[in-house]
């Protein structure tokens, strides 16, 4: 009854507020369920008298290990709404010319698709991963500016509601999610679509920036003593090298976003065909930020693999001063390559030869690490858990992925293979070879640090079989089409071209994966009922000091922070018989000052939103309100001193004694 | 940590004010890398720039909208504006509030002078028909210049509110290590605006 209404309501919002032509008669089912679930949420949120719960533990959060929570989640509900996307996609695309989706529709599913596997679920899913081990890696009580974390997480929050929303509402982007000029222009893309694209990325790459500074100064200045670099855990140097391309690559996205929007909202000249616009320069701007992109997509994935592959082969990481040095080198090199995006706009031999040899020297080091992590494998007693088998089967997939990379990087073969499904093969290749299964590989590694229960292993598998299989079904036919001149952004085509066969393979594989995404939510749910506790905090028998610390970890992280005297320092304590818990006594327990929750980070997020969205449909009203909400809420901070809360000794002392963590 | 302290009552520091907690410095630390982030956005937009410097079209050349006398009197005012606020950060370190707060009002009205004449520009440049849409070149001269015009803006706004707080508290750690960082901003804009002057307005002078 309620449903109706809300409904009846709903539509006739929309139609007054929004013009009949922005919306797809085909996205009202998803309205229906995307309004199901809200009104769920809330009566259950109401329900049990959560609405405080809410409030004061999770959305006004500084906490790093919840920040932690908060992006997972987000990144796991963005990989099922890409991954629904992929899956319309193939379903168009399994037979020729059906047409359940058509043209324009198709259009915008790969766009968002495209844009929400990148943005919004691997940047967030790294995130995750940072906030939640990184500063314990390193033995710190949190991150260098806990709020400023926590406004990082609600720009990315509001960021990708904004882009999702335009799918509720009509109107999606639909230019792929590079978003080239001169086609971006208004003169070739009107309506409001383009404009999501370009505020919610602006807005979710200022907290991505500033993700960047804070993880950056977290482990230049926030290290325990004795933790010198050379010290440091490999997922923490990933983190360092990953957090210096992105303080390097956003603000040039930033500008030529910036840059496109104004000449849509306010008819400026950059991009234009008219007046002298020059529209390569948005494709070189994007691009000197796209490729250092896919390295900060990737660096922590090879990150987690060393981590994962040290403990689960119970010996040291094979070579670590060469990964060290192999991940700095890619990170300056990151940036030497960006126009083998473009060698078939003609910038002449001389451009391309060089990008091509750039191009084919970072796949050096990368070489370096595959052979590091297979040399660690070696002599050393395996022990076949989920996030090890997505180590081993990153492996061959990541040297594929790579492989096919470097092809493209000889030009003459770019000329033939640039736009078509071979491209598409190769980059699913490496972003799910490399990066989803890192990132799926680090989930359920750190899990039962996070949770404080493991996820269950037999059905981990399963997902995992699934999700290996399902994806050499998917891609393997994608090269074989690219090589048969099947060009990538096509929504349909005729029968008769020796495309039906691996077209409907394909789609096969693509949804078995799907299977897998439904098996691993499955085990998720399970797990949280079923799972025991874990009360040791090192179910791995883990090596960095991480899992030297109860799951999940007190708020304050270390009651006394540790001295380092070794590389794999928890490894080297559990050999001399000295874990963080054996040193303490209580009267090594000071008071401690921590950061207090703030509502600032999320009614700043708020104001972007608003101010986004006035910008979206050019309401200027809406977007100075949001304006002035960003203001005033940055004026606030300014004025708020009052950051911390002391927490006493006797807190402490209680919180350790009840985990068991205390001597006398 | 951030209690107000009378700065009589510190024995001679050995580092300064601002960097005497650790959690203080470590701002200053991040604010370098903001800074390192916000010279790419203008690295960018000068690329942006010199690739739209001969995209003129059917639009007016430098020469033509380049108004040297207000350009100078900005480069001045600007300078000028540096050299006070550093003077402000030399009676800090002295624990001279007063002298202190004199020399930030003096930095503000020189940025509020500069503002204002970059504003007046704009402004007479917009009523001779003279707008971004015109030309590349035009486009990519009011990004840049309005970007760094909007960077200055906002940290007038800022000092405002640091007088405010400075001048309830006093010089603490806190305070102090803000005062800092927002010299830190200036300078930069400073140097920023030193690079638009010689590749915006002396190039345009020359072709
Ligand atoms: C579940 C597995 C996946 C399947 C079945 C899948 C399928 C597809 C399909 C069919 C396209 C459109 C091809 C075209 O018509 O041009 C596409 C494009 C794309 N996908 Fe995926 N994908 C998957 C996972 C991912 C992941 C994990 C990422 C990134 C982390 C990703 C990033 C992209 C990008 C960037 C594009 C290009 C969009 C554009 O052309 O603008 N995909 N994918
Ligand atoms: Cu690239």
């Amino acid at each position: 009854m309620s449903f109706m209404a809300v409904y009846l309501f709903y539509l006739y919002m929309i139609h007054t507020l929004f013009p009949e032509n922005v919306r797809q008669p085909t996205e009202l089912g998803a309205d229906v369920m995307i309004i199901g679930a809200g009104i769920i949420i809330v009566s259950v949120l109401t329900r049990y008298k959560k609405w405080r719960w809410l409030w004061s533990e999770w959305l006004t959060t500084v906490d790093h290990k919840k920040i932690g929570v908060l992006y997972l989640i987000s990144a796991l509900a963005m990989l099922f709404r890409g991954g629904v996307d992929a899956l319309m996609l193939r379903t168009n695309l399994a037979l020729p010319n059906i047409q359940p989706i058509g043209a324009n529709e198709y259009n915008e599913v790969f766009t968002t698709h495209g844009t929400i596997m990148i943005f919004f679920m691997a940047m967030p899913f790294i995130f995750a991963l940072f906030n939640a081990v990184v500063p314990l890696m390193i033995g710190a009580r949190d991150v260098a500016f806990p709020r400023l974390n926590a406004i990082s997480y609600w720009l990315f929050a509001f960021g990708a509601l904004l882009l999702n929303i335009s799918f509720v509402l009509g109107g999606s982007p639909n230019a792929g999610w590079t978003a080239y000029a001169p086609f971006t222009e208004r003169a070739f893309t009107p309506g409001v679509g383009e404009n999501y694209y370009f505020m919610s990325l602006l807005i979710a790459g200022i907290g991505t920036t500033m993700t960047g500074i804070n993880f950056l100064v977290t482990i230049i200045r926030m290290r325990a003593p004795g933790m010198t670099f050379m010290r440091m855990p490999l997922f923490v140097w990933t983190t360092l090298t990953t957090s210096a391309l992105i303080i390097f690559a956003f603000p040039p996205l930033t500008v030529a976003l910036a840059l496109t929007l104004i000449d849509r909202l306010f008819h400026a000249s950059f991009f234009t065909l008219g007046h002298g616009g020059m529209p390569m320069m948005y494709v070189n701007l994007f691009w000197l930020f796209g490729h250092p992109e896919v390295y900060i997509v990737v660096m922590p994935a090879f990150g987690i693999f060393s981590e994962v592959v040290a403990t689960f082969s119970g010996k040291q990481l094979f070579g670590y001063t060469a990964m060290v040095l192999s991940v700095v080198a890619i990170m300056l090199f990151a940036y030497g390559t960006w126009v083998h995006h473009f060698f078939t706009m003609g910038a002449g031999p001389s451009v391309n030869v060089f990008f091509g040899l750039s191009t084919m020297l970072i796949a050096i080091p990368t070489g370096v690490k595959i052979f590091n992590w297979i040399f660690t494998m070696w002599g050393g007693r395996i022990r076949m858990t989920v996030a090890m088998l997505y180590q081993i089967a990153f492996i061959p997939t990541f040297a594929i992925g790579g492989a096919t990379g470097v092809m493209f990087a000889v030009v003459p073969v770019d000329y033939q293979l640039h736009n078509g499904y071979f491209l598409i093969a190769h980059f699913h290749n490496v972003l799910i070879g490399g990066t989803l299964f890192g990132l799926l590989s680090g989930m359920h590694y750190w899990w039962p640090k996070m949770f404080g229960f493991s996820l269950n292993e037999r059905l981990g598998k399963f997902a995992f079989w699934l999700f290996f299989i399902g994806f050499w079904i998917t891609f393997t036919p994608q090269y074989m089409l690219g090589f048969e001149g099947m060009t990538r952004r096509l929504y349909t085509y005729p029968l008769g071209y020796g495309w039906h066969m691996l077209n409907v393979i394909s789609t096969l594989g693509a949804f078995t994966m799907g299977a897998g995404f439904v098996v691993l939510v499955y085990d998720i749910v399970w797990s949280l009922f079923k799972m025991p506790r874990d009360a040791t905090g090192d179910p791995w028998n883990g090596r960095t000091l991480e899992w030297a610390l109860p799951s999940p970890v007190p708020e304050y992280n270390f009651a006394r922070v540790p001295v380092v005297t070794s590389r794999d320092m928890f490894w080297w304590m559990k050999r001399h018989h000295a874990t963080i818990a054996d040193q303490l006594k209580p009267n090594d327990i000071r008071e401690l000052e921590l950061p207090k929750n703030s509502p600032v980070p999320f009614i700043l997020g708020l104001g972007f939103f608003i101010f986004g969205f006035g910008m979206v449909f050019e309401w200027w009203l809406l977007a100075f309100l949001g304006l002035a909400i960003i203001i005033g809420s940055l004026i606030y901070t300014g004025f708020d001193y009052d950051e911390h809360k002391q927490v006493s000794a006797e807190e402490i002392r209680h919180i350790e004694q009840s985990l068991g963590r205390l001597q006398g | 940590m951030s209690l107000p302290v009378d700065p009589k009552v510190i024995p001679k520091p050995p580092v300064p004010l601002e960097f005497s907690v650790k959690a203080e410095s470590i701002k200053i630390t991040g604010f370098w890398m903001f800074l390192v982030s916000d010279m790419l956005i203008f690295a960018s937009l000068f690329s942006v720039f010199a690739v739209f410097r001969s995209r003129i079209m059917a639009g007016p050349t430098p020469n033509q909208i380049f108004h040297y006398g207000s350009t100078l009197l900005e480069t001045l005012l600007l300078l000028t504006s540096s050299f006070t606020v550093g003077m402000a950060i030399f009676a800090m370190r002295k624990s001279h509030a007063k002298v202190m707060m004199a020399w930030l009002v003096l930095t503000l009205v020189l940025g509020a002078g500069f503002v204002a004449t970059e504003i007046h520009e704009f402004v007479t440049d917009v009523q001779h028909g003279i707008t971004w849409h015109v030309s590349g070149f035009l486009s990519g001269f009011f990004v840049l210049v309005g970007t760094h015009g909007a960077h200055v803006s906002f940290g007038i706004a800022w000092a405002v509110t640091l007088l405010f707080q400075l001048s309830r508290r006093g010089l603490t750690p806190v305070t102090s290590r803000k005062l800092y960082t927002f010299s830190l901003y200036w300078h930069f804009l400073d140097i920023v605006w030193v690079f638009i002057f010689t590749f915006v307005y002396l190039f345009g002078k020359i072709t």
